[in-house]
């Protein structure tokens, strides 16, 4: 969405805070006390942020112990460095985990290799001339943008179960007899869990490229054009090329974002069948974690899923700023 | 658009006509109306399987419950009844789940918009003791989370679990929002500010008199994507409510999907019993038909003020993409 001008903001934020106001009239001391008594107006909200982003640090310790929420922390024996050895010295936590891994960076890596379609989207609609007609496509096309995860499982539940919809399309024009598992499936599931996050975000995803396709400087098309440039030129040496910082920045992101593709998704479409290839890391947390209640073995694992995630964003960032010259946090 | 340089794409034919009329580099070859074509027809396409699904539930819910089992409705309502409306809202807890939804949406939205509003705006103030400061420390938390079961033990901890509040506080500072209205409070001449103070407002004055009413444009962005977040919420219900009188419409839904074969059974009890009140075939409920009125339930209001604020949230894309 609006991701790129909140991280160009982030980046730039620093330069403005040293300008304009230093040469204030106002003595020193009522300059400062009226600016910690603005300070104090927002101290409810900036406990609100370390209530709830910074304290939960500190759960991290759980994961040196095996927390019982009975007996809370002291009650709780301290076991080091347990849990962390557990997941790598048992062949099936090992062949489990490893599994979690696959899934979550299939995931992602199909998101990302598929990363360019809001692009062709944009481009694409934007070669469409009728008003009225782009209009009604980019209102259908972001709605399920709109609708929660269940409701897009209860879609898919309608139209694919035994009884729904394809199915009983497809037992009436004859080509199957019996009615196709497609959401009791173990097989194509990464692919189905790809079909539906395009469906859910493709339009809504192609927005910010409409937006910066509008941002173009139309004297670069009347040049292009002079030079005799044909639509699809246009196209090809205009549009794409002036969409790049935009799609770069946000590639990254995703990047940054590896590991974490949500739980909601995956949780609502999971089921007996299906859980060995739909269970992404975040899911495999809440599963361990609230289902199974081994609340330490969650938090470790949650703990190096941040740790990676934080190393992946730095990474990036670095790369960033050598290739483009800005950072994107 | 600039190269906006053809009409509609039905004037197919009679390539000598559009030759003599139009200048020389607006003559669009074979090839590009062909691509006209396949264009349209692709996103036509597109638009289709993107809103048929929705168009199928309501017909479905509306539709003879016994032809809408086998998946046999399919363009149009067959067998017109209401009856799957009445039953749906006797059905125990879904009223008050509807409740608690509309609750913790209008809530949670007046309250993340306000905040947003307020630390927006704060955060332009140079003159604040530790603004740069506070301003990272706020947004870095985009970047980072300790994890679920740690934000869990906190939010336990602080009580927050089987409490309806669990789904407001949590929402209130949300970085991304703040740094849109910053974006846009610094697009605003400053001299509102200046003038202000010089009539001796105090920055709580300025902000409630001069600058929150001017914002309404990224305000009403800023409500639309909170109050579709809180009304889409699901996860927060699934993981801090067990007390059946906080479920939300959402987790409803989704225990519906999953519990099919129960659901019958909550229906004829919700007809209180009565085998005559649901005896013809037609009407009576399966679990389908139950699920997919629910959810119709659940999708309405988005269907209907989506379009209203569209041009709203396209128009706040359009502040923050285009000016970064």
């Amino acid at each position: 969405m609006t991701t790129q001008a909140v991280l160009q903001e982030v980046a730039s934020s620093e330069r403005v805070i040293t300008s304009r106001r230093k040469r204030r009239r106002d003595p020193s001391r009522s300059r400062s006390k009226k600016s910690f008594t603005m300070f104090l107006c927002i101290v409810p909200f900036v406990v609100l942020v370390f209530v709830f982003s910074y304290l939960p640090l500190y759960g991290w310790i759980f994961s040196l112990y095996d927390y019982q929420p009975a007996l809370g922390l002291k009650g709780s024996q301290f076991v080091g460095l347990q849990w962390f050895q557990m997941l790598v010295s048992s062949p099936t936590q090992m062949a489990q985990i490893g599994q979690v891994l696959i899934n979550t960076l299939a995931m992602s890596f199909l998101g990302i290799a598929t990363s360019f379609l809001p692009i062709v989207f944009a481009v694409f609609l934007n070669e469409v001339k009728s008003g009225w007609f782009r209009n009604v496509v980019q209102t259908l096309t972001t709605l399920p943008n709109f609708i929660s995860w269940v409701l897009v499982y209860m879609i898919a539940f309608s139209m694919f179960s035994s009884s729904g919809l394809v199915n009983s399309v497809l037992t009436d024009s004859g080509l199957i007899t019996t009615p196709i598992k497609f959401l009791d499936s173990d097989s194509h599931v990464w692919l189905t869990m790809l079909l539906w996050s395009l469906w859910k975000g493709l339009g809504w995803g192609a927005i910010i490229y409409l937006a910066a396709i509008t941002g173009i400087d139309p004297a670069l098309y009347e040049s292009a054009k002079i030079d005799g440039a044909g639509r699809f030129q246009l196209m090809r040496y205009i549009t794409i090329p002036q969409l790049m910082p935009t799609y770069v920045v946000l590639l990254m992101l995703s990047v940054a974002n590896l590991l974490n593709n949500g739980m909601d998704q995956y949780y609502v479409f999971h089921n007996a069948f299906n859980m060995q290839h739909i269970q992404v890391l975040d899911l495999y947390v809440y599963m361990v974690g609230l289902t199974g209640n081994n609340l330490s073995l969650a938090t470790a694992i949650g703990m190096l899923k941040s740790v990676i995630s934080v190393i992946l964003l730095i990474t990036v960032n670095l790369i960033a700023k050598r290739v483009r010259g800005t950072s994107i946090i | 658009m600039a190269i906006a340089t053809d009409a509609a794409p039905h004037t197919d034919a009679r390539p000598h006509r559009a030759k003599s009329e139009r200048p020389v580099h607006l003559k669009r070859t074979a090839g590009e109306k062909t691509f006209s074509v396949i264009n349209y027809a692709v996103f036509a396409l597109f638009a289709l399987i993107c809103a048929y699904p929705f168009y199928y539930l309501i017909i479905n819910s509306i539709s003879a419950n016994d032809i809408s089992a086998l998946g046999d409705v399919r363009f149009f309502p067959v067998g017109f009844h209401l009856s799957n409306y009445a039953q749906v809202f006797q059905l125990q807890g879904l009223t008050l789940a509807t409740a608690v939804s509309v609750a913790r949406t209008v809530l949670g939205t007046v309250g993340t918009v306000l905040a947003s509003a307020f630390l927006g705006f704060m955060f332009t103030q140079e003159r604040m003791w530790g603004r740069a400061f506070w301003y990272r420390f706020t947004v870095i938390t985009m970047y980072f989370s300790a994890g679920l079961i740690p934000v869990f033990l906190i939010i336990k901890g602080l009580g927050l679990t089987n409490n309806f509040w669990v789904y407001v506080i949590p929402f209130l500072v949300q970085p991304f929002n703040i740094i849109l209205v910053k974006t846009f409070v610094e697009s605003m001449p400053r001299s509102m500010q200046e003038a202000a103070e010089m009539d001796g407002a105090n920055i709580l004055q300025v902000f409630f008199r001069v600058y929150l009413p001017n914002m309404t444009p990224i305000l009403a962005t800023v409500a639309i994507f909170s109050a579709v977040a809180q009304w889409n919420m699901f996860q927060d219900t699934l993981i801090y409510i067990t007390d059946q009188s906080l479920y939300t419409l959402q987790y409803l839904l989704y225990m519906f999907i999953n519990q099919a074969n129960s659901l019958a059974t909550a229906a004829q009890n919700a007809a209180g019993g009565n085998l005559s009140a649901i005896a013809s075939s037609a009407t009576s409920q399966t679990p389908t038909s139950i699920q997919m009125t629910v959810a119709v339930v659940v999708v309405l209001p988005i269907i209907f003020i989506y379009p209203l604020f569209q041009r709203f949230f396209v128009k706040g894309i359009m502040l923050g993409a285009v000016k970064g």
